[in-house]
């Protein structure tokens, strides 16, 4: 069952399958270690500035809820 | 040939040592330590980075030039300023070799931060690695192996604490190691592809990667190859890639499409598959169900209704503090100039010279110093926000609202700063890292309601706009005015950054993808530091820049200085001083004479001579040429103002915006025709334009200092200047068709 990363509910954990959009965003997310089979943690969502915040190989980050419907994810 | 390998000796200069790292790593405490507190800023050539150099002493007694490189977590580069990173690490031309290349790592996010040493070490630069924050290990419940690091990665690996100054001396001697024998720290590129299709991109690439980046180093140019094909793609904005190796970039980037492949993805991976492989190695969590300090804290600061209410009393406290606080040592300040100038004018006399360093040397030295303690107070709080990691919760809480209107996140507290003054607001866009977004925020930031154009609305409206006039019946005219500038201008500044970002600035839209640094206590040194670095480049750049407009400021409205013009006013004040005997009287009547001596000398000026000429200019704009003065004179800085108008009218240039006799005075001018000089609508003109245009000389200085070119400050006065005439010729027209008077 694949939806986008921004469905996600807080607190829950899944594994990313994909990311689209340009190639400079896709390298950007990889060089941080947002890569395809990597599990991500939602930690928050920022809803007042459009962002969330995610943990991944220990470490936080966030994307906007926008960029966040690019990356395609499943449960873990 | 390699690099690095004794040159330093050979060429006769010091030994070169780069500092690199990932944002929020304490590498700017790392840096400080080693270095002690003397660092040369100047900048990276072509973008508006600072480039901070200082002196750091080996156990020996060597001496070692340390480079900051702006924090990255990549190497790879789509614009000009991350490009800084390869070129300051590798020593690609325009800039020079480093003979090492220090990097500091977060102990507490290891794997993130080993993507860049992998990138580092392959580019074949002699590395040392720092792992700092070490003293953060036990609260996150990590324990590093640094031998089992050092063993992989084949470099010295050291642990130090920026904080408590642990590791340093080790830090240094395997600095030096590393200096003396560059392979110590030159172990060859970590992960390699077993690919063979991949090799025969990365070697195809390499074929093109020009001799001056590489010097015959085949590694390097393959990880220079590497580079290319993670930063070159048809819209980068970067410079100096020869167009054969973006050529053949694009070229090999195509075929690998049209298999179904991704270079990136195969390099990018590979790196972390190295890492990933490891990291257990280096790594050894201990298990802790608890949630982490900063997790409780987030829960507060970043909840809806608590977070954003404790937010917004955070800015509130900056705000008051730059705009309130700061007020009683500006004034004190204000005061110890003012002795100065007077002071020298009865020194030297009351000559041109003697007036010439009075009014426009020390004024201008004093204009410069007077900014100080706004520009301390935003920087012990902007320092306090970064180092402690609110910074980050702030861009994230305001990234909604500030994306709406093509500004980043960050740029939120230089905007409400520059509602007290644009000119810490300025040097405050340091706080974000691309060079666009900072150049956007110094072009809005000088739109919005600062407190010198208040005195100036504060005179007009009281002026011209009576309190008994109300509107709904109850709202009394002048308050609203006052509000209806703030809004007006409030808008009027978003505007400008949706436009700005859309048409000049266009970007490419970068994805906000950002670090949530763990929360942590401030390094005070650090803040301090910051604070004194940013005042003394503050005084010595932007401050000549000051001091000259000042004195030019003085030739614009004291020259031609005649001394036969004294002759009448000298005469007047002898007989003064023979007929009148009592004393109160006497000083009443010189100074009657030496406020009409002013407006004379005033009117003999270049600036009165200028707004003659150019008056059928202003008088769409309902302005006379004594406004135009008004108008020009306030360049200096908006509340000169009012000094000039009451030194035109003859009243005096110490009149302030409470100055009934100003106020009485401009109800009373006449136009040639015997109508009134001051229609509310003219008054409504005059302070459109004091909202918008850019009279002050020091904001230009800011922006000048920041963006290390005369362009961006040039054209921003030449924008807000247009955007202020069209608004006031609007305004006075449209009045006018509507039958205002």
């Amino acid at each position: 069952m694949r939806h986008s990363l921004d469905t996600v509910l807080p607190g829950t954990s899944v594994r990313l399958v994909r990311i689209g959009g340009e190639r400079a965003f896709r390298c950007r997310l990889m060089e941080l270690g947002l890569l395809p089979g990597t599990s991500v943690r939602m930690v928050r969502r920022v809803d007042l500035g459009g962002v969330l915040e995610l943990e991944v190989r220990g470490a936080r980050l966030s994307v906007r809820h926008g960029e966040a419907r690019e990356l395609v994810v499943e449960p873990l | 040939m390699s690099f690095g390998d004794s040159r330093t000796a050979a060429a006769g200069r010091l030994a070169r040592v780069a500092i690199a790292g990932n944002p929020n790593t304490g590498k700017t405490t790392v840096f400080n330590r080693l270095t002690g507190s003397r660092a040369k800023v100047g900048n990276y050539p072509g973008v508006t980075v600072d480039r901070e150099v200082g002196m750091l002493a080996l156990a020996d007694g060597r001496k070692v030039e340390m480079i900051d490189v702006p924090g990255t977590y990549s190497l790879s580069a789509r614009s000009r300023e991350e490009q800084i990173a390869i070129q300051a690490i590798c020593g690609l031309p325009p800039l020079d070799a480093p003979d090492a290349v220090l990097l500091v790592i977060d102990s507490t996010q290891l794997v993130r931060n080993l993507y860049l040493a992998l990138q580092v070490i392959e580019t074949e630069m002699p590395v040392v690695l720092a792992l700092n924050m070490s003293d953060a290990l036990e609260a996150n419940g990590l324990v590093l192996d640094r031998a089992a690091l050092e063993r992989e990665l084949g470099v010295p690996v050291v642990t130090v604490s920026g904080k408590t100054g642990e590791g340093f001396d080790e830090l240094r001697s395997a600095l030096a190691r590393v200096l003396d024998q560059p392979n110590v720290g030159r172990p060859g590129a970590r992960w390699r592809t077993e690919d063979p299709i991949l090799q025969s991109d990365l070697n195809a690439v390499a074929k093109h990667v020009p001799a001056a980046w590489h010097h015959g180093n085949e590694s390097r140019a393959r990880a220079l190859a590497a580079w290319a094909l993670l930063s070159i793609d048809e819209r980068d904005e970067l410079a100096d890639a020869p167009s054969e190796l973006r050529a053949a970039v694009l070229s090999r980037r195509k075929f690998a499409a049209a298999a179904g492949r991704e270079i990136d993805g195969e390099i990018i991976r590979g790196r972390y598959g190295w890492i990933d492989a490891r990291a257990p190695l280096f790594v050894k969590e201990r298990a802790s169900g608890e949630l982490s300090v900063t997790d409780r804290i987030d829960r507060v600061l970043l909840h809806p209704i608590i977070g954003f209410t404790l937010f917004l009393l955070a800015m509130g406290v900056v705000f008051q503090s730059l705009f309130t606080w700061a007020e009683p040592v500006m004034g004190a300040i204000d005061g110890i100039f003012a002795t100065l100038e007077a002071g020298t004018l009865s020194a030297l006399g009351h000559g041109w010279v003697g007036d010439l360093i009075a009014r426009g040397l020390v004024r201008g030295i004093g204009v410069v110093f007077v900014f100080l303690p706004q520009i301390l107070l935003l920087f012990f709080f902007l320092g306090l926000m970064e180092d402690t990691g609110y910074m980050a919760r702030v861009a994230f809480m305001m990234d909604r609202l500030m994306k709406s209107i093509g500004l980043h996140g960050r740029a939120f507290v230089p905007m409400i700063s520059g509602f007290a003054c644009a000119v810490p607001a300025i040097l405050a866009t340091r706080t974000m890292e691309r060079q666009r977004d900072r150049l956007l925020t110094m072009l809005v930031v000088p739109l919005m309601t600062c407190s010198a154009r208040l005195p100036v609305y504060t005179l007009v409206i009281a002026a011209l706009f009576s309190t008994d006039t109300k509107v709904f019946g109850f709202l009394p005219v002048p308050g609203l005015m006052m509000v209806a500038m703030y809004v007006f201008s409030t808008v009027i500044a978003l505007v400008a950054g949706a436009v700005l970002g859309r048409t000049l600035l266009r970007a490419q839209n970068v994805p906000l993808i950002l670090e949530m640094p763990p929360y942590r206590v401030p390094h005070w040194p650090s803040v301090l530091r910051m604070m004194w670095t940013k005042s003394q480049s503050f005084v010595t750049e932007a401050g000549k820049v000051i001091v000259v407009c000042s004195i030019a400021m003085w030739f614009f409205l004291r020259f031609p200085w005649s001394a036969d013009d004294a002759l009448p006013f000298e005469r007047e004040r002898t007989q003064l001083v023979a007929t009148v005997d009592d004393e109160g009287e006497r000083e009443i009547a010189l100074a009657a004479v030496g406020r009409r001596e002013e407006a004379a000398r005033l009117e003999q000026s270049l600036a009165a001579t200028v707004g003659r000429a150019i008056e059928p200019a202003l008088a769409p704009l309902g302005f006379d040429w004594k406004l135009g003065i008004g108008v020009m004179g306030a360049f200096v800085a908006r509340e000169v103002f009012i000094g000039t108008m009451g030194a035109v009218y003859g009243i005096g240039s110490d009149a302030d915006a409470e100055s009934t006799a100003l106020r009485d005075r401009m109800r009373a001018e006449k136009r040639p025709d015997g109508s009134p000089a001051y229609t509310p609508l003219v008054g409504l003109s005059v302070m459109v334009f004091f909202a918008l245009a850019c009279q002050c000389m020091s904001t230009l200085a800011a922006v000048k200092r920041e963006t290390h070119t005369w362009r961006w400050p040039l054209f921003l006065f030449a924008y807000m200047t247009v955007v202020a005439y069209v608004a006031s010729f609007v305004v006075y027209q449209g009045g006018r068709l509507l039958g205002a008077t």
